[in-house]
């Protein structure tokens, strides 16, 4: 699913636009599984499945699987409708240069919740 | 095309708080018991926009909002410019007993939500024969941080935009698209260190769970509502708050957020005004 997101998130100019001056590249882990996803001038250039030997990011957001489902489910139940959420009730964790994230943190909810199955709410 | 008013009055009032000068702005709508509104951290009184513009409120009440001093329309006093904001809770109960007596207000109902909310604790513990009653929103004893505060306010991290990105998930997931983003843009109108200065307050000197037990709902009728979907104040939080305290009330309001009055008044509302008709009858 972490695969459609570089087409979910460029449909949306506003979002791009926003965006237009964040070129860094993060990394989310979900459960055991990592991905490093490439973002240029508000647009996501690149989704890299791992694993990775020696894996270059920015910052890394790492959650469990079934916390991530909740979080990418249509309806996010209380607790799990944000990342703040997440990381207020600990399952979430942010790591590394947090100054990328907290600078562009609108952005960064807004991408991570066009995976969501339908609409955004960010 | 014609223009319409609302029936909101605003005017600035001069007034000495903590010994100091103060240019304070204070709005109202209405008519009858004074309803006081006390906004969050970090935004103003506009969030009780819908309050001031609803005749089922203002028929029967005087709805006061003031922003408090570094909000809003509000100014810092003179001198600001070397100090860094922190708000006490001795300041933030001063500030207000102040204002109401300036106001001449006789025993308002008090309503306040998140910092307000706990500052309403506060009143309630300290100060209940000065309320005909005292709602909490988004009312806990405590909070405890989950982020490094700091970001909120360093040359480059943009304070508004980092701030309303902070609270936005705290708006419930069915608040209209207008006023959630109205909601949002009060956060991203804030002073450079503003809403960090009032959290001060939430998570660090406003610490009451000590002492939340004491209060005495003969006194003053305490009343709790929280939107489901705030994780900073959680429902469990109010409701901890409301077993440890006899004679409260309290409702969690399905699918709100952390900020009822302003990102969804029409639902915030159907919980609202049985709350004011039950103080109205006592």
């Amino acid at each position: 699913m972490i695969e459609t997101l570089k087409a979910r998130a460029n449909e949306d100019e506003a979002l791009v636009r926003r965006g237009r001056f964040l070129t860094t590249t993060f990394l989310i882990e979900v459960g055991q599984t990592a991905w490093l996803i490439g973002i240029f001038e508000g647009r996501v250039v690149s989704v890299t499945p791992g694993p990775f030997v020696m894996p270059s990011s920015s910052f890394a957001l790492r959650a469990a699987e079934e916390e991530w489902q909740k979080f990418w489910s249509s309806r996010p139940p209380p607790g799990s409708n944000d990342l703040m959420a997440l990381i207020k009730r600990r399952v979430l964790k942010a790591e590394g240069n947090l100054g990328v994230f907290m600078a562009n943190l609108r952005y960064f909810k807004e991408v991570l919740a066009k995976l969501r199955s339908q609409g955004a709410v960010a | 095309m014609t223009a319409t008013f609302e029936p909101v009055i605003g005017r600035y009032m001069h007034l000495d708080l903590f010994g100091r000068p103060h240019r304070i702005y204070v709005e109202e709508a209405g008519a009858g018991t004074p309803l006081l509104c006390l906004h969050t951290a970090g935004s103003d009184g506009r969030q009780y926009r819908a309050l001031m513009n609803d005749a089922r409120v203002t028929t029967g009440h005087r709805v006061i909002a003031f922003d408090m001093p570094w909000h809003g329309k509000s100014s810092p006093p003179s001198g600001w410019h070397n100090e860094e904001y922190q708000l006490t809770s001795a300041q933030y109960t001063g500030m207000i007993l102040e204002i109401m007596t300036a106001l001449e207000l006789d025993r308002p109902i008090a309503i306040g939500c998140s910092i307000g909310g706990r500052i309403a604790l506060h009143l309630a513990l300290e100060h209940p024969e000065r309320f005909r009653a005292i709602i909490g929103l988004q009312a806990g004893a405590h909070v405890d941080p989950y982020y490094d505060l700091n970001f909120l306010h360093r040359p480059d991290v943009h304070g508004g935009e980092v701030a309303a990105a902070i609270v936005s998930g705290l708006v419930g997931p069915d608040a209209p698209d207008s006023e959630r983003w109205e909601t949002l843009w009060h956060y991203m109108q804030g002073g450079p260190g503003v809403f960090k200065g009032d959290l001060y307050f939430y998570k660090l000197d406003g610490d009451i769970r000590g002492r939340v037990a004491q209060i005495d709902t003969r006194k003053c009728p305490l009343f709790l509502l929280s939107g489901e979907y705030d994780y900073s104040c959680t429902p469990e939080e109010t409701l901890a708050v409301a077993n440890s305290i006899p004679g409260s009330e309290v409702t969690i309001m399905k699918g709100l957020g952390h900020f009822p009055m302003s990102e969804n008044p029409a639902e915030f509302l159907k919980h609202l005004l049985p709350v004011l008709e039950k103080i109205g009858s006592r």
